[in-house]
């Protein structure tokens, strides 16, 4: 009998590898794509049950931050920042899941980020509860909160970066949310509190700033238009151009009209500077349809125009009209027709300019740190995304800002001691309402530390009065002194 | 031909009594991590509890060393190990689920374990000689297919979970197929010895396999349709399976004749196919197995996949090392203690941890086999080849549903999972084939000062011969007459 014995001992030994080869398939093979299961909670609540990183700004101030609670999940987020930093930091939702920082930088706070890998190889020696990193922003929190407060409850969004870094240095949406109500515990709370939120005509829980809505924008956009010229080498900032009060358009019986409903200048015509300095609708129309679409799409882009970024929060590409008309690349060079931006953009292209011409890429991230030893593992590099116009061109361009501050549309931007080279822009919707206020700026024009764009939406109650140099440049001018302390 | 090499006889002992220590120290160690996860501190009795466990486990090595010195020395060690980590779990989710001193789990188990160990130390002391069982083949069967059929006794049988393999005395229920399991192996043993010419008898030849002939059939119909009763009418799945896949190994390890087998197989194959298209609750099984993802069948009221999904989630998320015990959400699984218990052990241990307990379970299976062919009667090798696969396929049936290998059913991980019933069958397992053990590595008598007899051509062979022995190795020794004689050692 020993015989069937042995072989029977064989067939034990096949049957225990086949278990062998399950465990280990459901273990290590098929593990990840079961963790990721949305009927999976425990995947959740491992990512709660570990100390997240808190998110950091100015000199170690958090604006999340995890803190010891007696329930299941162990740590409850909180958000000192509150409102003002809520579509930075996003929110981290038990049931919703996480959104803003706390998803672009999830792996990296929760401490399952490959970059820790070997911080946690060496935790699971020690026997250290792992902990994520602390990610230290480049928001300055001072900047933060002069945007947030120049915001007023009007509805709108201010971006201000560093031109030589591409560094985040402000970032508010408004209207903005309380985030801590939607990262509590209570399913039924939160469930409810995002519901308030998603019913609200104001939305606020979009980011403005630099995502999920796109605006018109209006005369900002000549400073691409202007670039886009100069970069030609048919003009420069002294050319003559036609101003008058109506530009015809081709092909249509519509004409593009000047804002005030006069002339730009003497004998209707003005100069390259003069008609960025005041703003001339049909100097610029004119400048679009002697550069074409091609042209005008092509400088766009070099600003950014058409680029997904990740800042790693998601930015929205802003859109040049593909395939636009002659008229339409009229009312395009304007910033009218169906260019659409997000203040990201906008600020970018002052940047451009501020920066000799480079376009760098806007980064939130200063610093990556072990949430054991506080070791730096990651701190980003400054990045160059494009290079929009040459060193010339972006001198000129800044020099014909200077003038639009100085005595233009854009005066209610100027700082005592400090040069800023800016742009107004007031962007028409038409019948949807009355326009979107622009304001964009960077200072000191002879060596920019700051870019700034400002847009406040629907007029900010001021109707059809309103102006992006009556509205927005304050804003703006109170960001830059802000960050340069003045 | 087979080499014979003298081998010095070891006991063995002194190695299980260190071996012993190394698993109650596994398990002493294993209890304090799931108190310092949990409270942050050392268990407060560690050293209470995990001694007397230890001085239990004890009683039995010494009972060895007086009435068995010869048994094999890694059984009770493993069993050990494995009865102590299962505790521990036990005791984990207990805190999990915040129970009390009274409703706790773990109280209950170490009670039944002491039990448990009692009945092997019963089984090592009483039974002087395996032989002695096959006299009573018949007692087995019938006490085997009563066990079987109690539970479907009214007021007694209880149904619990949709099957009715429980019995309610008072406050104790009891799993009667888990002793059914040693009775009904018993009786196989028995009945196969005596029976095995006439099932290995030269039938019809079909395709270079013979075929035994029509009425010799009777045997492994019978098992089949006993195993489809316990099916149908108490819808167990797994002791249905256990025990025809127990009789069928059986049947080929006493005829050598892999017809049976196929026979089995095919048996099998019909009546699982059968049952399939006939009852819904194994098709909703097969269903749960086949697809536990899809949320039609995740979310239906009635079998659906939540356990068997949420045990897979848990033993992904132990990953290779696992979360450490205490660290995890084991208790997210519906009868993590007991049927899932297997993926409690792999949340918290890891693959790794999971590799070792299967390995563990494996070796004691292996040493049951090696017993199994180191013995010398029929019986012996009958018993305990059936006794340690019955133990490989429980632990396949159970371990290959949590992880997919087969449909869900609903058996009792050996020595590890909660559950009395369970717990006290498989120690007295360990009693038998530690007892078998020792009649298999006992060396020699020496020159015999009884006369000579016909037992000592089989007691003489030395056990260690089994090397390269053919397909009618050294059990030809052994005549179905010899078997029936009960050797008397001096």
């Amino acid at each position: 009998m020993n015989g069937p014995l042995r072989r029977l001992a064989g067939v034990v030994a096949v049957l225990f590898a086949s278990l062998l080869a399950s465990t280990t398939w459901v273990q290590f093979v098929d593990a990840d794509s079961l963790d990721e299961q949305p009927t999976n909670s425990r995947t959740l609540y491992k990512e709660f049950g570990r100390e997240r990183g808190p998110l950091l700004v100015g000199n170690s101030t958090p604006i999340a931050e995890s803190v010891p609670v007696d329930d299941q999940y162990k740590y409850l987020r909180r958000y000192p920042g509150n409102q003002a930093y809520s579509h930075i930091t996003g929110f981290y939702s038990i049931v919703f899941g996480p959104t803003g920082m706390e998803r672009a930088a999830g792996d990296l706070l929760s401490g399952t980020s490959d970059q820790l890998f070997y911080r946690r190889i060496g935790d699971l020696l020690t026997g250290e509860e792992p902990k994520g990193a602390s990610v230290e922003l480049t928001i300055d929190p001072k900047a933060q909160s002069a945007a947030w407060k120049a915001l007023g409850d009007r509805r709108g969004a201010v971006v201000a970066l560093d031109p030589r870094t591409g560094a985040v240095i402000a970032m508010v949406s408004k209207p903005a949310y309380d985030p801590n109500a939607l990262a509590s515990h209570d399913r039924a709370e939160v469930i409810a509190a995002r519901k308030k939120l998603l019913a609200d005509p104001t939305r606020p829980l979009e980011d403005r700033a630099i995502a999920s809505r796109l605006y018109p924008p209006g005369s900002v956009f000549k400073l691409v238009t202007a670039a886009a010229a100069l970069s030609d080498g048919r003009w420069n900032p002294q050319s003559v151009l036609p101003g008058p009060a109506e530009l015809d358009l081709p092909q249509t019986t519509v004409t593009l009209p000047n804002y005030s409903g006069g002339s730009c200048g003497v004998g209707d015509k003005v100069t390259l500077t003069d008609a960025l300095r005041i703003s001339c609708n049909t100097a610029f129309g004119y400048l679009g349809l002697q550069l074409g679409p091609g042209a005008l799409a092509e400088q766009a882009q070099k600003f950014g125009f058409g680029q997904k970024l990740r800042i790693p929060l998601e930015a929205t590409a802003s859109t040049f009209p593909a395939n636009a008309n002659q008229p339409s690349t009229a009312q395009a060079a304007i910033g009218q027709y169906d260019v659409r931006v997000t203040p990201l953009q906008v600020a970018m292209v002052s940047a451009g300019i501020a920066n000799g011409g480079v376009v760098m890429r806007p980064n939130l991230v200063k610093t990556v740190r072990s949430g054991q030893d506080l070791k730096v593992i990651d701190s980003p590099e400054p990045e160059r995304l494009s290079e929009a116009v040459s060193s010339e061109v972006a001198a000129q361009l800044r020099s014909m800002m200077l003038e639009v501050v100085r005595n233009g549309t854009g005066t209610r931007a100027q700082i005592p001691g400090v040069e800023v080279a800016g742009k107004s822009g007031t962007a028409q919707q038409g019948e949807a309402g009355p326009p979107h206020a622009w304001f964009t700026a960077f200072a000191p024009a002879d060596d920019p530390q700051v870019a700034v764009a400002a847009v406040i939406e629907d007029g900010g109650g001021l109707g059809d009065e309103a102006s992006g140099g009556r509205l927005a440049a304050p804003v703006v001018q109170k960001v830059i002194r802000a960050v340069l302390d003045k | 031909m087979a080499v014979v090499t003298p081998i010095t006889p070891r006991t063995g002992r002194n190695v299980e009594a260190v071996l012993i220590a190394v698993a109650v120290a596994l398990a002493i160690g294993a209890w304090a991590m799931v108190g310092l996860a949990v409270d942050g501190r050392l268990p407060a009795g560690m050293v209470g509890y995990g001694g007397g466990f230890g001085l239990l486990v004890l009683c039995l090595h010494l009972m060895l060393r007086w009435r068995a010195p010869y048994a094999d020395p890694t059984l009770l060690p493993m069993a050990t190990a494995i009865n102590g980590i299962g505790l521990v779990v036990i005791h984990r989710l207990d805190r999990a689920e915040e129970r009390s001193f009274g409703e706790s789990l773990a109280s209950r188990q170490i009670v039944w374990t002491a039990l448990g160990i009692a009945a092997a130390i019963v089984v090592v002391l009483l039974l002087r000689d395996h032989r002695v069982l096959s006299r009573y083949t018949y007692v087995a069967m019938v006490a085997g297919l009563l066990l079987l059929l109690l539970p479907l006794f009214p007021i007694i049988g209880k149904n619990i979970n949709g099957a009715r393999i429980w019995i309610g005395l008072g406050p104790l229920s009891f799993q009667p197929g888990e002793i059914a399991k040693i009775t009904l192996t018993i009786f196989f043993a028995g009945y196969l010895v005596t029976a095995r010419d006439s099932l290995s008898l030269v039938g019809r030849k079909i395709l270079f396999i013979q075929f035994p002939r029509g009425r010799d059939l009777g045997p492994i119909l019978v098992a089949w349709l006993a195993s489809l009763g316990v099916l149908v009418f108490e819808r167990d799945l797994g002791t249905s399976l256990l025990f025809f896949g127990l009789f069928v190994a059986l049947l080929y390890v006493a005829t050598e004749r892999t017809s049976w087998v196929i026979l089995g197989l095919g048996l099998f194959s019909g009546g699982a196919f059968t049952a399939w298209t006939l009852f819904g609750h194994v098709q909703a099984r097969v269903d749960a197995w086949l697809h536990p993802l899809d949320p039609v069948i995740y979310n239906r009221p009635f079998g659906n996949s939540q356990q068997l999904v949420q045990g897979l989630y848990g033993m992904a998320s132990g990953g290779l090392l696992g979360t450490g015990l205490g660290e995890g959400r084991p208790d997210i699984v519906p009868y993590a203690e007991s049927d899932f218990i297997v993926a409690s052990i792999g949340e918290e241990l890891g693959l790794t941890g999971l590799f070792a307990l299967l390995l563990l379970y494996g070796l004691i299976v292996e040493r049951g086999m090696r017993t199994a062919i180191g013995v010398r009667d029929g019986f012996g090798k009958l018993l305990a080849g059936g006794l340690s696969f019955s133990m490989a396929l429980q632990c396949f049936v159970v371990a290959g549903g949590v992880t997919r290998v087969i449909p869900l059913t609903g058996l009792t991980m050996p020595f590890l999972a909660y559950g009395g019933s369970s717990l006290v069958s498989n120690w007295m397992i360990i009693g038998l084939l530690l007892r078998i053990s020792d009649s298999a590595r006992r060396p020699p008598a020496e020159p015999a000062p009884a006369p000579p007899s016909s037992d000592d051509l089989t007691t003489d062979m030395p056990a260690a011969t089994d090397d390269g022995d053919g397909h009618d190795g050294d059990g030809d020794g052994v005549s179905p007459s010899e078997d029936q004689t009960v050797v008397v050692r001096p």
